[in-house]
C-alpha cells in the first residue's frame, strides 16, 4: 500500500513537472497553429531548441545578461518563423509540414555538429548558465522541500513555479485572443482560407502571425527546459517532442485553451505512473521477468500510452476538453 | 439617383443597346479588356472587351467548361491571367490580392458553398464585417473593439432575420442545409457592403421552396443599388431576375443582350446544343465546312459509280 502510495506521490509530482511544464507551452502554440489556425507545424521542437539555446548560448558562451538571452530566443524563434512562413505558407498546408519536420532535424544536427562546438558545445551541449536564473528566487533554492508527497528541491520548484507562471499568462494571452475578431479570422482560416480571403482578409498575414506567437511560445518552454535540467544538450530537442506535444494536445482537446495544459498534465501523469507502477510489478515478482524485465519498461510505457491515445480517439475523439459536434462535422 | 427608380432604369438603359458582344455599357463598373487565361494549351478564357452595367443583374451562362468560373477566379483576384486587364470603377484591379478585391468592394461566392462549419451562424456573419478594429493583433488585446463588435453584431443579426436564418445564429454553419448555406454565403457577403457582387452558381443545389426566397434577394440587392454578377444554369432564373446577359462558349463570350434575345441567338443554340463545335463557326470557318462535305460527297458520289465497274471487272 505504501509502495503504491509512492507511485501515486510520484506520479502527482509529474503532474506538475518540468516535463509537463515544457509540453504544456509546446502544446499551447502548438494548438495555436494546429487547433486555431489549421497550420501542420511538424518541427515545434526546432522552436523550443532556439528558445533554449539562445539562453544557453547566450548567457554561457556570450556571458550576456539572462534577460538578454530570453530577448535572444525570442527572436531566434520570431526568425525561424518568418523563414519557414514566407515560402510555405502561401502554399497548401502539407508543404508547411514538410518544411517544419525538415527544419527541425536540421536545426537539431547542426547544433550537435563538431563545428559547432564551440557555440552550441556540440554533443556535450552546454550547461552553467542558471546562476542569475536561481539567484532571483525569493526562496532558499539550496535545499529541499517536501510538497505534494515528494520531495522537491529549491531549483525545481523555483523552475517549475516561473513555467507555471508563463503556462498561465501564454493560456490567458490565447483566451483573450480568441474570443476577438483576430481569433475569429484565425478559426475561419483552419475552416476555408478562400472564403476568408473573399471577405477582404489577409490570410497569409494572419497564418503567419499565427506561427510566430506560437513558435515564441514554444521558444520559452525550450528556456523552461534547459533552466530546469541546467543544461542544454542537442538531444533534449529531439523532434518525436514535437508528436509528444500534440499527443498531449489532441488527449486535452485541440482548440481549446486548457485543451494543451490539462493534455500535458495526464501525458505525464500517465507516462510516470505506467513507468513507476510496471516497475513496482516487475520488483514484486507479479510480471515475470521472463516477460518484462526493468530496462524494458521505459519503452514499453510509451506503447501502454499510445494505446491508451488510441482508445482516446476511438472513444473520445475529440480530447478531453472537445466539443463532440465539431469532430462531427469536422468528419463531413 | 433615388435608389427605388434604379432597376427600371438600368433595364430600360440597357434595352436600348444594341445586342453585340463588347458593347459599351452607359455606366460600366466593371471593364475586362483583353483578357486571356490559358492552362497549358486550354485556354479557359479569352475575353475581348466586357462591360459590366452598374445596379444591374448581370447572368453569365454556358455549357460546361465555358469559363465562367475562371473568369470569377480571374475578376475577383483567386486566379492571375495571362494577359490582359480589367478595372472597377476605373481602377485597375490587376495583379491584386482575392483579399484586395474584396476590401474595394467586389466580393463573391463560391460553387462549392464555403460555409465555415466550426464557427456558428453569428461567428460566420461577423467575419464578414470590414476594418474591425479587434483584427489587428495588439488591439485585440485591448477592449477597445467592443463597441464595434456589438454593431456589428446587430448588423449581422438583421441580415440574418432577412434570410431568415436568426433562429440558427448559434448553431455551427456546418448543420445548416445546404440551401441555407447558400443563403448564408449570400449573407455573410453583404455583412461586407460590397458595390459589386459576384455569386457562383446560387441557385445549384437548392431545392425549390427556397430558389424562390433567394431570387427574391438576388433582386433586393439591385434594389439597394448594389451590382451583381451571377453564373447560373438554369435558365429560367436567368431569364426571371436578370437584365443582361453574356453568353461564354469555350473561354469566349459568344453573346451579350437582354435575356429575350438570348434563346434566339444561333451561336447561344449551338454551343449549348453541340452542333459538333464547341466555338461558334464564323462565315469562313462554315464554308470550309461545307466545302470539305461538298469534295467528301462527291468522292463518294464519284467511288459509288465505280464500284459497279470493279465488280464487273471482277466477274
Amino acid at each position: 500500500m505504501s509502495e503504491f502510495l509512492d507511485i501515486l506521490a510520484l506520479s502527482v509530482k509529474s503532474l506538475v513537472s518540468q516535463s509537463a511544464v515544457f509540453f504544456a507551452l509546446m502544446g499551447v502554440g502548438l494548438n495555436l497553429h494546429f487547433g486555431y489556425t489549421g497550420l501542420l507545424n511538424f518541427g515545434q521542437i526546432a522552436f523550443a531548441l532556439l528558445g533554449g539555446y539562445g539562453v544557453a548560448i547566450s548567457v554561457a558562451m556570450w556571458g550576456l545578461p539572462l534577460l538578454v538571452g530570453v530577448l535572444i530566443g525570442v527572436v531566434a524563434a520570431f526568425v525561424l518563423a518568418l523563414l519557414l512562413g514566407l515560402p510555405t505558407l502561401r502554399l497548401r498546408a502539407d508543404y508547411l509540414a514538410i518544411v517544419t519536420i525538415a527544419a527541425a532535424e536540421i536545426m537539431r544536427l547542426v547544433f550537435r555538429s563538431t563545428p559547432a562546438t564551440p557555440i552550441t558545445g556540440a554533443t556535450r551541449g552546454l550547461s552553467g548558465f542558471g546562476r542569475d536564473f536561481y539567484a532571483v528566487a525569493p526562496f532558499e533554492t539550496q535545499r529541499t522541500y517536501d510538497f505534494l508527497g515528494s520531495t522537491w528541491t529549491g531549483r525545481e520548484i523555483w523552475a517549475v513555479l516561473v513555467g507555471w507562471i508563463l503556462v498561465t499568462l501564454f493560456s490567458l494571452l490565447i483566451w483573450q485572443l480568441m474570443r476577438s475578431p483576430w481569433g475569429r479570422v484565425l478559426k475561419a482560416i483552419r475552416e476555408d482560407e478562400d472564403a476568408v480571403r473573399s471577405l477582404g482578409k489577409n490570410v497569409y498575414s494572419y497564418k503567419m502571425q499565427s506561427l510566430v506567437l506560437g513558435g515564441v511560445i514554444a521558444s520559452f518552454g525550450g528556456m523552461i527546459l534547459v533552466l530546469a535540467t541546467g543544461s542544454a544538450n542537442p538531444d533534449q530537442f529531439q523532434n518525436a517532442n514535437t508528436f509528444l506535444a500534440y499527443a498531449a494536445l489532441i488527449l486535452g482537446g485541440t482548440a481549446r485553451v486548457l485543451g494543451p495544459v490539462v493534455g500535458s498534465m495526464i501525458l505525464w501523469f500517465i507516462i510516470a505512473f505506467t513507468d513507476a507502477g510496471l516497475a513496482a510489478l516487475i520488483r514484486n515478482g507479479i510480471i515475470p521477468s521472463e516477460i518484462l524485465s526493468g530496462p524494458d519498461v521505459a519503452n514499453i510505457r510509451f506503447v501502454l500510452v499510445g494505446v491508451g491515445l488510441m482508445m482516446l480517439l476511438i472513444f473520445r475523439p475529440q480530447g478531453i476538453f472537445g466539443d463532440r459536434r465539431e469532430i462531427v462535422l469536422d468528419a463531413h | 439617383m433615388p435608389t427605388n427608380s434604379m432597376p427600371t432604369d438600368t433595364a430600360s438603359v440597357l434595352r436600348h443597346l444594341p445586342w453585340n458582344i463588347g458593347v459599351r455599357k452607359p455606366d460600366p463598373t466593371i471593364v475586362v479588356d483583353d483578357l486571356v487565361r490559358s492552362f497549358g494549351g486550354l485556354t479557359a478564357v479569352a475575353v475581348e472587351h466586357l462591360e459590366f452595367q452598374r445596379g444591374a443583374i448581370t447572368g453569365l451562362i454556358g455549357p460546361n467548361g465555358a469559363g465562367k468560373t475562371t473568369l470569377f477566379n480571374l475578376l475577383t483576384g483567386f486566379d492571375q491571367p495571362n494577359t490582359g486587364q480589367w478595372s472597377f470603377d476605373g481602377r485597375s484591379l490587376g495583379r491584386l490580392k482575392p483579399h484586395q478585391v474584396a476590401r474595394l468592394g467586389v466580393v463573391r461566392t463560391f460553387q462549392l458553398t464555403k460555409a465555415l462549419s466550426r464557427l456558428t451562424v453569428l461567428e460566420n456573419m461577423k467575419l464578414g464585417a470590414q476594418d474591425q478594429k479587434g483584427e489587428k493583433f495588439l488591439a485585440a488585446l485591448l477592449p477597445g473593439w467592443r463597441a464595434q463588435e456589438r454593431e456589428i453584431e446587430a448588423r449581422a443579426m438583421d441580415l440574418l432575420t432577412r434570410f431568415k436564418l436568426d433562429a440558427k445564429a448559434q448553431d455551427f454553419a456546418g448543420t445548416l442545409s445546404g440551401g441555407q448555406r447558400k443563403l448564408l454565403e449570400m449573407a455573410r457577403a453583404l455583412m461586407c457592403e460590397p458595390k459589386v457582387v459576384m455569386l457562383d452558381e446560387p441557385m445549384a443545389g437548392v431545392n425549390p421552396a427556397l430558389t424562390q426566397s433567394l431570387l427574391e434577394h438576388v433582386k433586393n440587392l439591385r434594389e439597394e443599388g448594389m451590382t451583381v454578377i451571377f453564373v447560373e444554369h438554369d435558365m429560367d432564373v436567368v431569364r426571371d431576375i436578370s437584365d443582361w446577359v453574356v453568353v461564354m462558349a469555350a473561354g469566349r463570350v459568344i453573346a451579350e443582350g437582354p435575356p429575350e434575345s438570348i434563346s434566339q441567338n444561333k451561336d447561344v443554340v449551338d454551343a449549348y446544343l453541340g452542333a459538333h463545335h464547341d466555338a461558334p463557326l464564323t462565315a469562313e470557318e462554315e464554308e470550309l465546312v461545307l466545302a470539305e462535305a461538298e469534295v467528301a460527297i462527291a468522292a463518294e458520289k464519284a467511288e459509288d459509280a465505280d464500284l459497279p465497274t470493279e465488280t464487273t471487272r471482277g466477274l
